[in-house]
């Protein structure tokens, strides 16, 4: 019997050990050093915060595992030898594969600053990270945040729930300000700032100090301002975590060099999840991918090829999804910073400053190009077909009750949306063509 | 590089100021619940009035200053922060305190009321405004209760003041509440009729469809009678299915219901600790169904009973009867329903125990356009939505796979979807067609139907 042993049980590897164990009945082994059982990342802020425990991150229960007939291994991986299929275990043993994935994720990104491995210097990334903040933020009172990204607010959002104050050093003039287009990223920043943070854009760290006790006392921007504060979390980003592949045959770049089948230059080796690199991409595509989605769709396609349906990985629509605090953001189709070439875009705010979409088209044939969306729920499926049939920026308007995903009784703002776009194009006159609701959904009319 | 200068509306500071608010409105609400304790010994009858407002009166002061300070401390947002740190609501030892006095309230209520009989005298003044005369140990029950209700119902509406539909529907069941369970049962007393509870009817109000009830209503009530037991016999047996059809089993049991009410309100804090195991929904299953044929046999039986004159079976309905209101109908629905709240959670006794639930949840489950639609590939498998389900449904599960939840267990109270950071879920009422999407591709999953 085929002997399928995968690295890393963060959400790419799981999955693939999902599909792989619906395809077929090989043997199945995930190893892990992190924790036995796989648990949500995503949902770490929310254990430190003490709206879980780690019992409530673990999407499955402990029998899932042993029912699938999935064997789970709590060890590091020393080394890979690809030459005879074996792989050394922190433990003494080793275990020969006849396949292997390697999904070891990220690990976060230091750039060499003075006193960055101090302790209560830290990142966020994984569940040693969440244990080591308990112990870093045992009665401190300050903290500064290196990183205006995703995890970043994360962060600040789980030390301003134990009231320890946050100072956020942002290099970039806005929150998020490389992802996000200006008005959208206002919006954020300034709902951060409504929650209390100290937001300082345009500016970077420079050194971290430590104090008599040896732990981190200040920080000294490139302003050469000194902030006072007991824990600094590093968060800006991450990247491939590729320490134990680095010995083996198998090629690395700055992640692991995978084709869009997501295999090695090793036969029988696969790499997916954070840990990859794209060896070539279309333009417009990422060489890394390191979301919980792209990760999960890697494990999906992966599982056909190992399961002799040598398969493509396919990002289709590009999607994405946070929550800043307790605004909502989605994303759906590809909407950058800067407008691209023959793009031309349209964006509503709401009067509470606190709801807002943002609409790119193609100048010619006004086509989709993709949404943001911010406040207000909006239907994946729905926009994901919009954009595949390149259904016009005036059709999704007018169209845009039918995509609401809000709760019932939610205010509604697609009228007024459709009336800031009449009023930003007044050649347009655009009326609402159909109502919310499941009803009309699955009309032809409406793809 | 010259920073955007950004003008935000208003910096939320939580500062000590607010801390010493709701310290001062806590310590207010414990103050009151000391008198009321002292109360108990019959030194409130020396100057009832003044003792009424000491105990119920300060408690309801100090609650209000303890939940108002929230909208102040930070945005409104959902802030579950520290639920599972606080003893009062991850199962420490205050929460075994509390437990324990709320089961000893229902012990002495039922079975041993001259014990609180002081705390029925304390009501009095307001029995006689309501009813028109004094007080027993249901109207005293019903205070409690409806204040219960009221009070955390506010603090519910405060919690979650940036949605809707919380906010509307707490407030139905806070108005369902007062009036049909409250104020109506009051208001018939003091025109000498029959009390009797409108919002409630078989199998949950088990004795409006047993043949004594009717026989009682039809010949003290006369017309107000036969209107009573046909408004009962009409919400079993058409507005349950018609409404279950429309709108799913929430039409009652979140929006309606006094059980579920006092679940969605008072009970709030506690819903996380429903377990959420698979062999938890396996003990439902039998649990809640078993109460269901007991109570039809047993109205059955009183029926034969009733029309053979009690010819054939003798004592033994009656024996049905009397077990059934003591095993399901004291102890079930309200020690264990109410007294284990920060123990297993609000929703006890609708999840195991209620005959009426387990009734709407056949209609749910299998004829109605009531479903939790999955939004794309959007979830992110937090578990925030299984975690805040006070039905213990496993609402990740379905989520993850795209699946839409149709579960006869679910109350439909929205919560889930309030808690989703990725706006992943959606109550919705559509076409049955294709309600069932049954995700094929990936069949290794925890559920099963």
């Amino acid at each position: 019997m085929q002997h399928l042993v995968i690295i890393g049980n963060g959400i790419t590897g799981v999955t693939t050990a999902r599909h792989v164990r619906k395809l077929s009945d090989m043997k199945i082994t995930i190893i892990s050093s992190e924790t036995k059982y796989f648990f949500s990342r995503t949902a770490l802020m929310y254990a430190y915060m003490g709206h879980m425990r780690f019992k409530e991150i673990k999407p499955y229960e402990d029998w899932f595992w042993t029912k699938n007939n999935i064997e789970l291994i709590y060890a590091h991986v020393n080394s890979i030898d690809t030459d005879n299929k074996t792989l050394q275990l922190n433990n003494g043993s080793s275990i020969i594969y006849d396949k292997l994935v390697i999904s070891t994720g990220s690990k976060t990104n230091k750039f060499g600053w003075q006193g960055q491995d101090l302790p209560g210097v830290q990142g966020l990334y994984n569940w040693q990270d969440v244990e080591l903040l308990e112990e870093n933020t045992k009665n401190i009172s300050h903290a500064v945040i290196v990183g205006g990204g995703l995890i970043g607010i994360e962060l600040a959002e789980m030390l301003h729930s134990r009231k320890i104050h946050v100072t956020f050093l942002v290099r970039e003039d806005l929150y998020w300000s490389n992802i996000l287009p200006k008005e959208d990223s206002i919006l954020i920043s300034r709902h951060i700032i409504e929650h209390g943070f100290d937001l300082n854009f345009g500016v970077q760290l420079k050194k971290i100090k430590a104090g008599e006790n040896g732990r981190v006392k200040s920080i000294i921007t490139d302003k050469d301002e000194e902030i006072e504060c007991q824990l600094v979390g590093l968060t800006p980003g991450v990247h491939p975590n590729i320490e134990m592949v680095k010995s083996s045959k198998v090629e690395t770049g700055r992640g692991i060099l995978v084709n869009d089948y997501l295999e090695t230059n090793v036969p029988d080796v696969y790499a997916a999840g954070d840990c990859v690199e794209f060896k070539e991409r279309e333009p417009g595509r990422f060489r890394f991918e390191q979301l919980w989605y792209t990760g999960r769709m890697h494990g999906e396609a992966i599982a056909q090829t190992i399961c002799g349906k040598r398969t493509k990985y396919e990002r289709g629509v590009w999607f994405n999804s946070a929550k800043f605090l307790d605004i909502e953001y989605q994303t759906y189709g590809f909407v950058s910073a800067k407008l691209r070439e023959g793009e031309t875009n349209f964006y509503w705010e709401h009067k509470s400053g606190k709801k807002a979409v943002r609409f790119v088209y193609k100048n010619d044939d006004h086509s989709l190009v993709g949404m943001n969306t911010y406040g207000i729920r909006y239907r994946h499926e729905l926009f994901e077909k919009w954009i595949n049939n390149k259904k016009t920026i005036e059709f999704v308007l007018e169209h845009l009750p039918q995509a609401n995903f809000d709760p019932e009784f939610f205010e509604k703002h697609e009228e007024e949306i459709a009336e800031e776009f009449n009023r930003q194009n007044p050649a347009a006159n655009l009326k609402l063509k159909s109502k919310r609701g499941l009803k009309n959904l699955l009309s032809k009319e409406l793809i | 590089m010259t920073p955007i200068q950004i003008e935000p509306f208003k910096i939320y500071k939580n500062g000590p100021k607010l801390e010493w608010i709701k310290k001062t409105g806590l310590g207010i609400f414990l103050t009151g619940v000391i008198f009321l304790l002292v109360s108990l010994t019959g030194t409130a009858m020396i100057m009832p009035n003044l003792f009424l407002f000491l105990s119920f009166g300060l408690s309801i002061i100090g609650a209000v200053v303890y939940a108002l300070p929230v909208i102040w401390e930070a945005p409104a947002g959902i802030k579950n922060n520290k639920i599972f740190f606080n003893s009062f609501t991850s199962r420490g030892t205050i929460a075994w305190i509390a437990g324990i006095i709320i089961t000893a309230f229902y012990f002495f209520l039922y079975w041993f009321p001259s014990f609180i009989e002081n705390w029925i005298r304390l009501v009095d003044p307001l029995s006689y405004l309501l009813r028109g005369e004094k007080a027993d140990r249901w109207f005293l029950y019903g205070t409690f209760y409806t204040l219960a209700v009221l009070f955390m119902g506010l603090k519910m509406i405060i919690k979650y003041r940036h949605n809707r539909y919380h906010i509307i529907r707490t407030l139905s069941v806070m108005f369902f509440q007062l009036s049909f369970s409250y104020l109506i049962p009051a208001l018939l007393i003091m025109l000498n009729k029959p009390e009797h509870y409108f919002s409630y009817f078989w199998p949950l109000k088990y004795q409006y469809l047993f043949p004594n009830d009717i026989h009682y209503l039809t010949h003290t009530a006369g017309a107000l009678g036969y209107f009573m037991v046909f408004w009962g016999a009409a919400m079993t047996f058409i507005a349950v299915p018609v409404l279950s059809y429309f709108f799913g089993k929430r039409w009652y049991c979140s929006w309606v219901c006094g059980c579920g009410g006092l679940a969605e309100t008072a009970g709030d804090p506690f819903r996380h600790l429903s377990d959420k195991s698979l062999k938890s929904w396996k003990i439902e299953r039998w649990s809640i169904h078993s109460v269901l044929v007991f109570v039809v046999v047993t109205t059955a039986l009183l029926w034969i009973n009733s029309a053979s004159d009690g010819k054939i079976l003798g004592s033994l309905s009656q024996t049905f009867s009397s077990v059934y209101g003591f095993l399901i109908g004291a102890v079930f629905s309200g020690i264990v329903g109410v007294g284990f709240y920060p123990l297993m959670g609000s929703r006890i006794w609708c999840r195991f125990g209620c005959p009426l639930a387990a009734t709407l949840g056949f209609f749910q489950r299998f004829k109605s356009k009531f479903r939790i639609t999955t939004n794309g590939g959007q979830c992110i498998s937090c578990g925030n939505c299984s975690t805040y389900c006070e039905m213990g449904i496993d609402v990740r599960a379905y989520a993850q796979r795209k699946q839409n939840i149709i579960r006869s267990s679910c109350v439909g109270c929205g919560v889930c979807a309030a808690v989703c950071p990725r706006g992943v879920l959606r109550l919705e009422n559509g076409p049955e067609e294709g309600r069932y999407n049954v995700v094929l591709d990936d069949e290794l999953v925890q559920t099963s139907n």
